[in-house]
């Protein structure tokens, strides 16, 4: 007979999420030998978002096969990789409390790094009215549906409408395509954005879902003004990310108000001692590279928290303003390295200005020679860090036009 | 006991295989009056349009089990929310349906709601609610510290409760079910004959003719309709939409209590509850409508909606939306329900269960069964219904996904499908093996509450409809 209490457990390092963040941290951690490393991966199989990314741009590699490539590397260095396997809430500052088809456990860690990606905003949550008929997706579940579970037409839908104006759309048609659904449209939101295989209603607005137990249309008002209806009975509604922050917000470690993900330092350390986060729970979504790297960056940080280096302060925080919609990390120690910031902008901006200030004082200004879009994140090293005050106020970032 | 969703109907052309009672309409209210008559050693049929129990209004409620505080003195419905709401109380327990008794507490913004509230007093007490208590705006606030600015006092109504409206019937089914009841599904029924004298009514349904000696309609928005069928005309149902939003699990400890809006001259105003599975529930709307299809939500309604709930609970907006959704409440004109016996037809009609027959249904069950033998069946001896236990779908009891004893049994409750409400294999599995089994995802999430979360399928989506699928073939 199985225990009926939890078990109690302790490792050096627990990863929750394995994902190519979480995978990377793990991977370096294990081979500089931070002790035991463990990952708690909830799906059946680990790898993450690119799992069911059956297309290229993972640093040359198809989703699947960065996902694999990340998985291995992690098991070579020495890392344990549990699968099927949540974390469900804290126990303690750095405990887990655990749920595994072997039983319930608490982890204790000497570090925590949480790595729990991000999901796209559902429809209810976008407030779109009308009725709740079946037919209705994200980009994740379609490409769950198609690529870990070979749906095709005939189980996916006729007619397909894509709403959104990210890169994920062209995604959501292409694997549409591939299932075999004709696409009718896509509906942009914005007005401007990535190549999108058309037809695209750039500006367009979803007014409302149409359908009794299965959806039959999607009413739409375009750029100019007029509403018309798009026959389908499918949508997906794609991009509109969200960190998936629950996590974190349960254990009570604070959140950034600009990206809703955890506050982090450019160590990626948390406000609460010993919990790290990396990957896209920062932030919502980056390439997969770009959180791959984040995961490997914050093992050195993990390193040093082994090695008993004291934690820092919280540092200044810095606060975003003008047109920039999110920027991470969220806080910065002037005396430590300086980070390289993942800028956000709301709008498309060209040639803008990068402004940075803290009180009275103007710390940076430069026009970028870029055109910036909000889809994608302009890298920027902080140069301007060490001269930002310790002991200032917060340090605003904005961009204008 | 059976549930059939296809096929001929059972053969009732024989004098003795004619059922003793039909009851057209699954919701609530026909669920619990099968239930009733499942004490009783007759051959009892439910007979429901959709596919499943519970589609129709009884899907898209508040979720309140009232104690009948602010109900019309002396009117039926005051009666049997009453009864209802303590035999509810009280089965939940017994079966597992989750059960909150937060409280209410009808909150006054302006001068002249906090003048009311000592009428909602009275009426309480007339309503047999004793219990009720003024708050002062200190006191009020100490109570519910999230609550926004301007609120002047309140009225504490103790004993109201949320409730898990999905279990709710589904329990009743069950119990019918298992205890004999023969469950009817994708069934509606188009027409009745009714027999002359002593012969049984006819019921034509396309999946063939039904015969029974009694008939029960509790057919929601459509008991009109039904009565039509037997040449009745004595009301008139007319929908009235109420939209709602659920909030994420992380508004939960932003309300203790159920904060009702104290009616006035301006309308009902929208109240903001938890749930059992640990949301928040900001609504309903109040629309008067012709069409009873109209279970769309509205962008002017959910932007009301948010308006309101801004004001009683400002955090609640920074909360992300788990869900939209309306219901319809069945409105006559009458400020009671609309029950009546015709025994000369052998026919009761349980019409106009307005915004109370959720609560109400134990004791609607009863009353009709009492109608019932009123009007000439013979009920016979009393015998025990066969149990159940329903799966818990409340937060504030024990999961299985949190059950380490469960899990140690059965690794299929250590595998977590759904994330966001923490549903496991081992739940899915058993609602696709239960007695009456979902018909579609929907009825799934109902049941366990797989895809019902905040990601809405990004993550499990395709994994619940694998398992659904797989299920049911
Ligand atoms: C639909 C979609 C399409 C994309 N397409 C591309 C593309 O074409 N090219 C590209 O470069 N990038 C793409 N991306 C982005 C890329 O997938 C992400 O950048 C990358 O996966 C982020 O890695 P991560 O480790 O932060 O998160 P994820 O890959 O999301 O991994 C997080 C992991 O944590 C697990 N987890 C979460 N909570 C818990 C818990 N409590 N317990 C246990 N485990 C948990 C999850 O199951 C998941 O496996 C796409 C993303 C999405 C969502
Ligand atoms: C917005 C809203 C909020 C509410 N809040 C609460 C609350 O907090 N507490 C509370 O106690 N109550 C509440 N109610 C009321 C409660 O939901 C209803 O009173 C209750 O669900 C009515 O149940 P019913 O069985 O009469 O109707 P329904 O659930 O509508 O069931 C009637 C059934 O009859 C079937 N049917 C109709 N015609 C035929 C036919 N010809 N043949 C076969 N089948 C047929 C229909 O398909 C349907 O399934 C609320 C209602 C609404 C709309």
């Amino acid at each position: 007979m199985k225990s009926v209490h939890p078990v109690e457990r302790t490792v050096d390092v627990l990863v929750v999420g394995g994902g190519p963040a979480g995978l990377a941290a793990a991977a370096r951690l294990a081979a500089a030998g931070a002790g035991r490393v463990e990952v708690l991966e909830r799906e059946r199989a680990a790898g993450g978002v690119p799992r069911h990314c059956a297309r290229g741009g993972f640093g040359g590699l198809t989703g699947p096969a960065f996902a694999r490539r990340a998985v291995r590397a992690a098991v070579r260095a020495g890392a344990v990789l549990r699968t099927g396997v949540s974390a469900t809430g804290w126990a303690g500052p750095l405990a887990l409390e655990v749920t595994a088809p072997t039983g319930l456990e608490r982890i204790t860690a000497r570090a925590v790094v949480l790595a729990t990606g991000a999901r796209e905003r559902p429809r209810s949550a976008r407030l779109v009215p009308g009725s709740r008929p079946a037919g209705v997706l994200s980009t994740g579940e379609l490409q769950q549906s198609v690529e870990l579970f070979g749906l095709r037409r005939e189980r996916i839908g006729r007619r397909a409408v894509v709403v959104g104006s990210d890169p994920i759309a062209r995604h959501a048609v292409r694997t549409l395509r591939r299932a075999g659904v004709p696409v009718a449209a896509v509906v942009a939101d914005r007005p401007y954005g990535p190549r999108l295989p058309g037809p695209v209603l750039r500006g367009a607005t979803v007014l409302e879902l149409v359908g009794r137990g299965r959806l039959s249309g999607v009413l739409v008002r375009g750029a100019d003004g007029r509403t018309g209806l798009l026959r389908c009975d499918t949508v997906v509604f794609t991009g509109d990310w969200l960190p998936d922050h629950e996590l974190a917000r349960s254990g009570g470690v604070p959140l950034d108000p600009a990206t809703r993900g955890p506050s982090v330092d450019g160590g990626l350390r948390t406000l609460v001692p010993g919990v790290f986060a990396a990957g896209n729970l920062l932030r919502g979504v980056e390439p997969g590279t770009v959180a791959a790297a984040e995961g490997r960056a914050v093992a050195d940080a993990v390193l040093a928290h082994l090695a008993g280096a004291p934690w820092p302060a919280p540092g200044l925080t810095l606060e975003t303003a003008g047109a920039l919609r999110r920027l991470t990390p969220g806080r910065l120690h002037p005396a430590g390295p300086a980070p390289t910031l993942l800028l956000r902008p709301e709008v498309r901006l060209v040639r803008p200005i990068l402004m940075v200030r803290q009180d009275a004082r103007l710390l940076y200004e430069r026009r970028l020679p870029v055109l910036l879009e909000p889809h994608r994140s302009l890298r920027h090293p902080a140069v301007w860090a060490p001269d930002a005050d310790a002991a200032g106020g917060p340090v605003v970032v904005t961009l204008t036009p | 006991m059976s549930v059939t969703r296809t096929g001929a109907l059972p053969d009732t052309s024989a004098p003795d295989d004619a059922y003793d009672v039909t009851v057209v309409g699954a919701g609530v209210v026909g669920c619990a009056i099968a239930r009733e008559l499942a004490r009783h050693s007759l051959r009892v049929a439910l007979m429901e349009a959709n596919g499943d129990i519970g589609e129709g209004s009884s899907k898209a409620n508040t979720a309140i089990l009232h104690t009948g505080f602010d109900a019309v003195p002396g009117s039926l419905e005051a009666r049997l929310v009453r009864e209802g709401g303590q035999l509810l109380a009280a089965y939940a327990e017994e079966t597992g349906i989750p059960v909150e008794p937060v409280g209410a507490l009808l909150v006054a913004w302006d001068e002249q709601q906090l003048a009311t509230l000592p009428r909602l007093a009275d009426k309480a007490v007339r309503n047999g609610h004793h219990g009720t208590r003024p708050l002062s705006a200190a006191e009020l606030y100490a109570r519910e510290p999230h609550l926004g600015p301007g609120a002047l006092g309140a009225l504490e109504v103790p004993g109201e409760s949320i409730v898990c409206p999905w279990t709710t019937p589904l329990a009743y089914a069950t119990q019918a079910v298992r205890s004999g009841v023969d469950l009817h599904l994708n069934c509606p029924v188009e027409k009745v004959r009714p027999g002359e004298g002593d012969a049984p009514h006819r019921l034509v349904t396309r999946r063939g003719v039904l015969r029974t000696r009694f008939l029960v309609n509790a057919c929601g928005l459509y008991a009109d309709a039904f009565d039509a069928l037997l040449g009745r005309e004595d009301f008139t149902v007319a929908p009235r939409r109420g939209q709602l939003l659920v909030f994420d699990k992380f508004a939960r400890p932003l309300v203790r209590h159920i904060l009702l809006p104290v009616p006035g001259p301006l309308g009902k105003g929208v109240l903001v509850a938890p749930t059992v599975y640990g949301n928040v529930l900001l609504g309903p709307t109040a629309e008067d409508l012709t069409d009873k299809t109209a279970t769309s939500s509205t962008a002017e309604g959910l932007a009301g909606l948010r308006a309101q709930g801004g004001r009683i609970l400002p955090a609640l907006l920074d909360e992300e939306v788990t869900a939209a959704y309306a219901g319809l409440r069945a409105a006559t004109g009458a400020e009671d329900y609309r029950i009546a016996a015709h025994p000369e037809l052998r026919y009761v009609t349980v019409g106009g269960i307005r915004s109370t027959g959720l609560t109400a249904s134990l004791a609607l069950g009863r009353h009709t069964v009492g109608l019932l033998a009123d009007a000439g069946l013979e009920l016979g001896p009393e015998r025990p219904l066969a149990p159940v236990r329903m799966p818990n779908l409340g937060e504030a009891f024990p999961r299985p996904y949190r059950d380490a004893g469960l899990i140690a049994r059965d690794p299929a409750y250590g595998t977590l499908v759904c994330h966001c409400e923490r549903v496991t294999l081992g739940e899915i599995r058993d609602a696709l093996a239960s007695t009456v089994p979902p018909a579609s995802l929907d009825g799934l999430r109902r049941r366990t509450r797989a895809r019902a979360g905040r990601c809405q399928g990004f993550s499990c989506g395709a994994t619940v409809r694998a398992l659904f699928e797989e299920g049911v073939r």
